[in-house]
């Protein structure tokens, strides 16, 4: 939570002259029931899973039979499983895949969308959205056909300037740009308002004075844009952190022959497939566990590196 | 340019290639929209044909038959509006009731209180869905809406939201003097408070709509048996049994697609406000 991007509101903090008079026993309780449901429902699916998935992780568990306590057993066996670290180098290439082209291009257009005088703004903020309200499901069919080998509308264009047809889906590579760009199609443009919104606060005249001592675009966009929108910049690159992690629609959906390993090499199961396979394909729920577990940490490691460097960048100016 | 006050004028033009920017940024946002409607009325052999067909075709109903007699589609979409509809009210309702209690009511614990609602937003519950699978088991929930239902009802983010709404629109005079006329809490609430943050609430209950109409892997993981199954759990049933047909998994992200952009066309506005309000800043 970066409190600096928020827009500015009253302080919270002033005591509410509430008269405390004469409020009964239900009165002074009603606030807990307020806010009870959110603690109840997080407590049992959210905290309560998450704590007892580093305690499934040490079993050999199956769910129609035995539960066998065997210690680190699962993580011994995760650091020598080499489809483990398949879907790691997986899960990292689309993760820079599809995160730098993103927020590069949001950076972008959020410093175009600022401007004072767009005709038709609202139509694109609008429009930069509809690939955020399009389900990650129909995102991947449509995606995975455009760019078929055999009938995608991709390779036929390639085709015209002399490009031999490329295999998207089996190729490492391919299907790594290929989920990389469903990726980058999904949330460009919400990233992209994000940073608009970030912009909107800095006064106009910051611009204004800038273009007067004689910046231009690129440097107004250099100087200002970018310095101003640090805090949000941060922000989304943890969130798409996360999100990167968790990739699993795009890879089940786009090879159809071998869903679960995202084709017959396994050329792009990321890890929370590798996750979904273990699990509920091979109903090895200890092991999926600690898959899970493994990937808390690298939640935790990059978000913590990507802070870390934040404000070695920030320190530096 | 020589109607505008001198001093707006270097950073008032807008350029030709801004607008070449944006528009292509557009096209690259519809297409694949306009993509999957032509391809959802075309036969195999016209969506495959090079050059492209580039006008919807007249096998729509055709298609429709087919993704009808395979998977329950209609009852899909039927589940994801229930499942959706559900988590969007009541994330609107529960939000905005604890964000009520966090800015405008006095407690012991309060702030201790506030301060791990907006902890938990840093625990990744995704990455636990085999204990989550476990818990659903015992509550005997598998393949039940309700799985899918009670857990989205739980939204840090949304009381954080909410909280700061109700912050900056509810005034203390106007706590005090609902105070002093006798009214409790509820009644504070209901009345006064959130017809108040109606609008803020209407947003926040959008973006819950769309994110649970739109999730695939807790559905995926939960549902078991096609009656049940939601608008995007229909689409993998779809390409499971026709995946030489590109058509019959077309239509169905189809038919699923076009609720969502129908809400968008009508209430996108609102969430591109909310968006730039500072929602969703974090």
């Amino acid at each position: 939570m970066t409190a600096g991007t928020l827009t500015p509101l009253p302080s919270a903090d002033l005591p509410p002259p509430a008269a405390p008079k004469a409020r009964g026993l239900g009165e002074r309780l009603s606030p807990y029931a307020y806010i009870a449901p959110f603690f109840v429902i997080f407590g049992v699916f959210g905290l309560f899973p998450f704590a007892f998935t580093f305690y499934v992780a040490l079993f050999d568990w199956n769910p129609i039979g035995d539960q066998v306590f065997i210690g680190v057993d699962n993580f011994t066996r995760m650091f020598g499983d080499p489809r483990f670290w398949n879907a790691t180098g997986n899960t990292l290439s689309i993760w820079a895949l599809s995160t730098i082209p993103q927020l590069l291009l949001a950076l972008v257009l959020a410093h175009v969308l600022n401007h004072a005088r767009l005709r038709f703004a609202l139509f694109f903020r609008m429009s930069v959205l509809v690939p955020y309200v399009t389900s990650v499901a129909a995102t991947a069919i449509v995606f995975a056909q455009l760019f078929d080998r055999d009938y995608g509308l991709l390779n036929w264009l390639l085709g015209l300037v002399g490009v031999e047809p490329v295999d998207f889906v089996q190729s490492t590579w391919g299907s790594h740009v290929l989920i990389a760009t469903m990726v980058t199609w999904r949330w460009f443009g919400y990233t992209t308002l994000l940073y608009l919104a970030s912009l909107q606060s800095v006064p106009r005249s910051v611009f204004e004075a800038a273009a007067i001592d004689g910046a231009g675009p690129w440097q107004r966009f250099r100087h200002i844009t970018v310095p101003s929108l640090r805090p949000v910049i941060i922000f989304t690159v943890v969130t798409s952190t996360i999100g990167g992690l968790q990739i699993f629609t795009e890879p089940l959906l786009i090879a159809s022959g071998a869903p679960l390993t995202c084709g017959a090499v396994r050329q792009c199961q990321t890890l929370t497939l590798f996750l979904y396979e273990q699990g509920f394909g091979q109903f090895e729920f200890g092991y999926g566990s600690a898959i899970g577990v493994a990937l808390f940490v690298m939640v935790v490691a990059i978000a913590a590196i990507n802070y870390l460097l934040s404000t070695r960048i920030k320190a530096d100016r | 340019m020589t109607s505008t006050p001198p001093r707006h004028r270097p950073i008032d033009r807008v350029r030709w290639w801004t607008y070449l920017l944006l528009g292509a940024a557009t096209v690259v946002c519809l297409f694949p929209l306009y993509w999957m409607f032509i391809v959802a009325t075309t036969d195999t052999a016209t969506a495959t044909k090079m050059p492209p067909e580039v006008v919807p075709g007249g096998n729509f109903f055709h298609l429709l038959g087919l993704v009808l007699e395979t998977v329950p589609f209609v009852q899909s979409l039927v589940n994801s509006l229930a499942v959706a509809t559900a988590i969007g009210v009541g994330q609107a309702l529960l939000c905005a009731l604890a964000g009520f209690a966090f800015a405008k009511l006095r407690f012991p614990g309060r702030n201790t209180l506030f301060l791990i609602v907006v902890l938990t937003m840093t625990v990744p519950t995704q990455l636990s869905v085999i204990p989550q699978y476990l818990i659903m088991s015992e509550l005997g929930w598998v393949d039940t809406l309700q799985a899918l239902i009670v857990p989205g009802l739980a939204s840090a983010f949304g009381i954080f939201w909410m909280r700061q709404h109700i912050s900056a629109t509810i005034s203390d005079e106007l706590m005090q003097a609902a105070t002093i006329d006798g009214a409790s809490a509820w009644q504070v609430f209901w009345r006064i408070a959130f017809p108040i943050v109606r609008p803020a609430a209407f947003v926040l209950g959008l973006f819950g709509f769309v994110t649970a109409w739109n999730d695939f892997l807790w559905p995926f993981i939960v549902l078991k048996s096609p009656e049940r199954y939601t608008a995007q759990i229909a689409i993998k049933a779809l390409q499971n049994s026709y995946d030489v047909d590109l058509g019959l998994a077309m239509s169905g992200s189809f038919l699923a697609t076009i609720p969502l952009v129908f809400l968008f066309v009508l209430v996108g506005r609102r969430m591109v406000a909310g968006i730039l309000d500072g929602a969703f800043k974090g």
